[in-house]
């Protein structure tokens, strides 16, 4: 912490020997746990080649899969944007009965099983499913279809944002909208005046893992995805499809393009950390 | 910061209008067909659907596309089931689509007799995939049960094709025990005691075989051991037929319930009949498919067939009957792996 | 759950804030719309069933056991991850050492990658021919397709929930408390182990129930790593999609059914732990 210079004392920390020793150690596990299989994706991605990857990536059917999966992530990360943001806003600058399960039930999409995510919007909109005869005689097509897709991200990615901006919007406190208010401002005016630019970074965070997660799901899209080619499958999805035709260096490469995109949020979300830290810090002092 | 909120909103408004609109399309497109298959048909039906498309225009001028969508047999009927608007079904069991005209009433009951060979435009058997020199020296289904010997296969479960496998195994244990059904029970359940693995699909197993390099015999579909040999490097495996295998016959039928809702109906049943003419045989064998009207198709092709005696579903008591005594919940395949208790 | 109950019953204590009443609404009408009325869904469906229907489905045997490898794996998953994750943060934010913004990056990966990419990935590591898995086997040892696989894959997935509930508190101790418990005479392990530990125990608690809670109900990774042998490495929600292959809807979601009852309670009582930890020590995850 920027207020909290490390210092040399030897009572409040260990011997270098120990500390080596924690490093190595907690090294050796993240090596063998996170970076080898990363690795493994881009090796095998990379095997024949680096133009084999390049054209493994042209196939039409891909390009279409990337379409869908901006297409899903670009509906569903906006409309959890703004539930986190509201949702946060309720549970932490109020004290209200039945906080605590509301928050669960915020969190409730987290441990859900992607099988069941999906399993329940077979439930209720598939043929067979509570609202499916009505719908299928109004000819609305949702599951096997991009809503199905959209629904189904909505839910899993449900969390992100708010249970990002919860903790944040808590430690802050209501002391900036109280003055701002007191000085005569609008309840919209303190909103995006004051609260708004207090959370922006932890609320740019929490978008980047949802947009993350949006892009990256498995389980829960291929309950309800129906995996027609070039119309219905999203990346992981395609990924999954390229691995089953043995086209192993397309579907690492599909693989890849998906790290890549989890690399790049690593890397944004280190950038935002920087200033959010800073700004915290600040935010702290005053 | 307002207005890059109220842009991010508006966004969202737009592209769920763009979605429902991507929508549109698909139900008023009057020339695309939906065929939902199962695991490995892909690199068949890639080039029958060029084919078809291709004489169809030259028929009646329109242009049709076909949509495919492949996957475990059973996940692929239960999502006919719930609502995926399949023209047409090209599954691996006939009771995939019978759950579907059962649960659905889409299909008609007698949906079997509507096409030629019981609505099998293709058949192929079982066979055994075994690493380059055959080291463990695996020669017929006795083999397979040897202390030393791994098999691969998938979950009966989740997998037509290890359904399939099953049941040939089966047949020849009953076979070579003087028709004890006792006996083959036994032989298979110590069979399934030498998996280390089971997939979910048939396409899963031969990637643990080949990739992961597990096992040293693969159960696989004829079609699925020759194209294993083709793509993953022919020099590695050899393909050995058993003594008695089964007639697997993966089963076509049109979902009349969705193609008069779309109103496909006739380049539906034009598609599924083009199956059995002489481009959709030839076709067939080339993907190693046994054609079921061998006349038509290459000799060529034809020649790389082992002969090998092919009991039938039939001998089972047919699906109806075989389904649920070994696959449904509780049944021998269950059993199988239940503790002693 | 203690409330003050200081001035009668009351829904909320006042607030100069605007907007309770619409922010409410809006996310009682978004959860209800999303997240309850599909898991509704589910719980209406295995009503259907009836008690003793419902109760022969979810308790037979073979559910019995998914779900125990399911549960037990995600266990043993998230204690890993309460070791090497609580050891993570602490070298994240007590050491210097070159690289170290890479590694505390790298530590959200799994938040970041495809589950199914990563289950791919671990197979390929971990299989007896692989990168890893060949030296194991060498030593006798097999991971890939048996329960140990299925807890590497768990491990993965969950590692970032406990480095990152319990980075941030342990960012906010005090060093006084450490210097305190010096003076007083105890040497370093005795400070690490009676003093600081003691005080992260809510929050690596935090950490370790929604690792838990997300390595039970992880499909896309462990599918390819674990092996699926019924009886011995078959997992829940497997056993839900074979349910579901067999167009048994009953079945699957009376399985779907119970898993959700156990995450449900698991996820409020974290959720009360933080409460109670916020309320304790002033910070929380």
């Amino acid at each position: 912490m920027a207020h909290n210079p490390p210092q040399d004392q030897g009572v409040t920390t260990e011997t270098p020997f120990a500390r080596a020793l924690l490093i190595g150690l907690s090294l050796i596990f993240l090596l063998l746990v996170l970076v080898m299989p990363l690795l493994a994706v881009f090796t095998e991605a990379l095997r024949k080649g680096f133009p084999a990857f390049l054209e493994s990536l042209s196939d039409p059917e891909t390009f279409s899969a990337i379409r869908l999966t901006l297409l899903v992530a670009g509906i569903s990360v906006p409309l959890n944007l703004v539930f986190g943001v509201v949702a946060a806003w309720t549970i932490a600058k109020f004290e209200f009965k039945g906080k605590a399960v509301l928050s669960t039930l915020i969190d409730l999409p987290f441990s859900v099983s992607p099988v069941i995510s999906g399993l329940v919007f077979v439930l209720l909109f598939g043929a067979q499913g509570l609202l499916g005869p009505w719908l299928q005689s109004n000819g609305i097509q949702i599951i096997f279809a991009v809503p199905g897709l959209v629904l189904a991200t909505v839910f899993i990615t449900f969390p992100f944002v708010a249970r990002e901006l919860i903790p944040l919007m808590q430690e802050q406190g209501n002391a900036d909208e109280e003055a701002a208010l007191s000085l005569g401002a609008s309840g919209w005016q303190t909103f995006w005046h004051v609260t708004l630019p207090n959370i922006k970074w932890g609320l740019l965070y929490g978008v980047l893992l949802c947009n993350a997660r949006a892009m990256g799901e498995f389980g829960a899209v291929s309950v309800v995805s129906g995996h027609i080619r070039g119309q219905t499958n999203t990346m992981p999805l395609q990924v999954e499809i390229l691995y089953n035709e043995y086209n192993f260096v397309a579907a690492f490469a599909v693989a890849t393009l998906l790290a890549l995109l989890a690399l790049v949020t690593l890397v944004l979300k280190a950038l935002l950390e920087h200033h959010f830290s800073a700004e915290l810090s600040a935010s702290r002092r005053h | 910061m307002k207005t890059k909120l109220m842009r991010h909103v508006l966004a969202a408004g737009l592209l769920i209008g763009a979605a429902l609109g991507v929508q549109a399309p698909a139900a008023r497109a009057d020339q695309a067909l939906l065929n939902v298959s199962y695991d490995p048909t892909r690199e068949f039906y890639k080039d029958f659907n060029a084919a078809f498309a291709e004489k169809w225009k030259a028929d009646s001028g329109e242009t049709v596309t076909i949509e495919t969508s492949h996957g475990g047999s059973g996940k692929q009927a239960r999502a006919v089931i719930d609502g995926l608007q399949a023209d047409v079904v090209t599954l691996a069991l006939e009771a995939d689509v019978d759950a579907i005209a059962k649960k659905t009433g889409k299909i008609p009951a007698d949906w079997k007799k509507r096409l030629e060979n019981n609505s099998a435009p293709y058949t192929s058997t079982i066979v055994f995939l075994v690493r380059k020199g055959n080291p463990k020296g695996i020669k017929d289904w006795g083999d397979l049960v040897k202390d030393d010997v791994q098999v691969i296969t998938p979950n009966p479960k989740t997998s037509g094709g290890a359904r399939w496998n099953f049941l040939a195994a089966w047949a020849w244990a009953r076979q070579a025990n003087g028709g004890d059904d006792e006996k083959a029970k036994a032989y298979v359940t110590e069979l399934y005691k030498h998996v280390p693995v089971l997939d979910t699909g048939a396409r899963g197993s031969t990637t643990t075989f080949v990739q992961r390099e597990q096992g040293d015999v693969l159960l696989a579909w004829e079609n699925e051991a020759y194209l294993a040999l083709d793509e993953l490097g022919a020099g590695n495996f050899e393909i050995v037929t058993p003594s008695v295998s089964i007639k697997a016959e993966p089963s076509v039928a049109l979902v009349d319930g969705n193609v008069d809702a779309k109103g496909t109906r006739k380049v539906a049943e034009a598609y599924l009949q083009y199956l059995y003419s002489d481009v959709g045989q030839k076709l067939a064998a080339k993907h190693y498919y046994r054609p079921a009207k061998p006349d038509l198709a290459d000799k060529a092709d034809l020649a790389r067939f082992a002969d090998v005696k092919l009991v039938t579903i039939e001998d089972f008591g047919g699906w109806a009957k075989a389904q649920p005594e070994f696959f449904a919940d509780g049944g021998v395949f269950d059993k199988i792996y239940q503790p002693a208790q | 759950m203690t409330r003050s109950a200081s001035s009668g019953w009351q829904f909320r204590q006042p607030s100069v804030l605007p907007g309770f009443r619409w922010a409410l609404g809006y996310t009682l009408v978004w959860l209800t719309l999303i997240v309850l009325i599909p898991l509704a869904g589910l719980f209406f469906k295995s009503a259907a069933l009836g008690w003793h229907d419902f109760w022969s489905l979810a308790f037979e045997r073979r559910t019995l056991n998914a779900l125990w490898i399911s549960f037990g794996c995600a266990f043993i998953a998230a204690l890993a991850n309460v070791v090497f994750g609580t050891l993570l943060a602490w070298v994240l934010v007590r050491y210097q050492f070159p690289g170290k913004k890479i590694v505390d990056s790298m530590v959200d990966l799994p938040f970041a990658l495809p589950t199914a990419v990563a289950g791919i990935a671990l197979t390929t590591l971990y299989a007896p021919k692989g990168w890893i898995g060949a030296p194991l086997a060498l030593l006798g040892l097999k991971v890939a397709f048996t329960p140990v696989g299925i807890v590497i894959a768990l491990i993965f997935v969950g590692l970032p929930f406990v480095v990152r509930t319990v980075q941030p508190v342990m960012e906010e101790i005090d060093r006084e408390v450490e210097e305190a418990a010096a003076t007083l005479g105890a040497n370093r392990l005795q400070t690490v182990f009676r003093v600081l530990l003691p005080g992260l125990a809510p929050a690596v608690l935090t950490g370790f129930s929604l690792a838990f809670a997300r390595g039970v109900g992880e499909y896309g990774s462990v599918i390819f790593i674990a092996g699926n042998l019924p009886f011995k490495s078959e997992i829940a929600p497997l056993l839900i999609v074979i349910k579901l292959e067999e167009f048994n809807y009953p079945a699957a979601t009376a399985i779907a059914v119970v898993m959700l009852l156990i995450s449900f309670s698991m996820l409020f009582v974290i959720n009360l732990i933080q409460a109670w930890s916020r309320r304790r020590y002033g910070y929380g995850a």
